[in-house]
């Protein structure tokens, strides 16, 4: 005899649980907790240096590394600026999940943090479909990748709290349409923060670093 | 993308349902995925077929129900359905426009054999 049973659960809400546990922990110690995500080369760990070097020593910034194999190249950078890092080795999958930071989370002196950087795999697909417990998500998009990318890839841009463009130092030796792809974002989006930024020169980088103190300040 | 990761949610729903049911048998799984969910189907069958094996949902038929994606301008409050290339308002030509349904992602029902059959 079959019978049907009613189940209507959302496919990734062990996922999303975990997610607020971890969210839950990082308040407990006062942490705020921002994701990063960006495709492979768009500065997720250019940023991260430039934030760091904007922000200490007045705030203390743990960052966890989201890598797909075991190169700890940007964990050392991170700890070459002074700050504590832990590295998750996806061992190949797409994004991190909210079980790989809550393994990571323990791994860091959370007591000492006020800001937990996750720099999230390189991908503009997977990690939007993984919630992880940060207080804001950001992406980056950078002027090397083309105009076309909110186009391309829109499910990233529709869950975030902020999107940086990096590289405009590059505005004028390539062809990029800042309109159109600002269009693109609003579609998605609309009225999402915008910062344009150059890692290289450090333009920008100031505003995007007031914007997040008054997103840390306001955080309760 | 991660349909691996998916594939295991999707098992770990419907065993713990089933459990929960008095179930001896899953005999199907609907999940509902709307199109702005990217998932491929047949990965995930794929998925399903290897991990479900040993499990109470062994040989369950999985079924898709694809929901259309809807967007609603936020100036004009128009309705209309995505067709292939995200556009703007096609009544007021406005890029301030919401997604009202298409990003579901859920396992709606699992059908079960609540006895052994004799």
């Amino acid at each position: 005899m079959n019978t049907r049973v009613k189940v209507v659960e959302k496919i990734l809400s062990a996922n999303d649980r975990l997610a607020e546990q971890n969210r839950a922990r990082l308040d407990q110690h006062g942490v705020f907790g921002l994701n990063i995500m960006a495709a492979p080369g768009a500065g997720k760990t250019s940023t991260i240096l430039r934030t760091i070097e904007a922000l200490s020593p007045q705030i203390t910034i743990g960052v966890v590394e989201g890598d797909t194999a075991a190169v700890t190249i940007d964990a050392d950078k991170v700890i070459a600026a002074g700050m504590p890092a832990v590295q998750i080795n996806t061992g190949g999958e797409c994004h991190l999940d909210a079980v790989m930071l809550s393994g990571a989370l323990p791994q860091l002196p959370l007591d000492q943090i006020d800001l937990l950087i996750v720099e999230n795999v390189g991908n503009l697909i997977c990690p939007a479909a993984f919630s992880l417990g940060t207080h804001a998500n950001v992406l980056i998009s950078s002027v090397a990748e083309g105009d076309d990318k909110p186009y391309k890839y829109p499910n990233i841009y529709r869950g975030i709290d902020a999107l940086i463009i990096n590289k405009i130092d590059l505005l004028p030796y390539v062809e990029y349409d800042l309109d159109y792809f600002k269009r693109g974002v609003e579609l998605l989006n609309p009225g999402v923060v915008t910062f344009p930024i150059s890692c290289r020169t450090g333009e920008g980088v100031d505003v995007w670093v007031q914007w997040l103190l008054g997103k840390m300040g306001r955080r309760e | 993308m991660h349909e691996l990761a998916v594939t295991e949610s999707i098992l770990n729903i419907a065993v713990r349902h089933a459990t929960q049911a008095n179930a001896v048998r899953v005999t199907s799984v609907h999940l509902v995925i709307g199109q702005l969910s990217s998932i491929v189907d047949d990965s995930v069958q794929f998925y399903w077929d290897m991990i479900s094996a040993e499990t109470i949902c062994a040989s369950a038929q999985l079924h898709f129900e694809r929901r259309p994606a809807t967007l609603q301008c936020l100036e004009c409050d128009r309705t209309y359905a995505l067709d292939g290339e995200l556009t703007d308002c096609p009544n007021c030509h406005s890029a301030r426009i919401k997604v009202v349904s298409g990003e579901e992602f859920y396992l709606e029902s699992i059908e079960v054999e609540a006895e052994n059959p004799t």
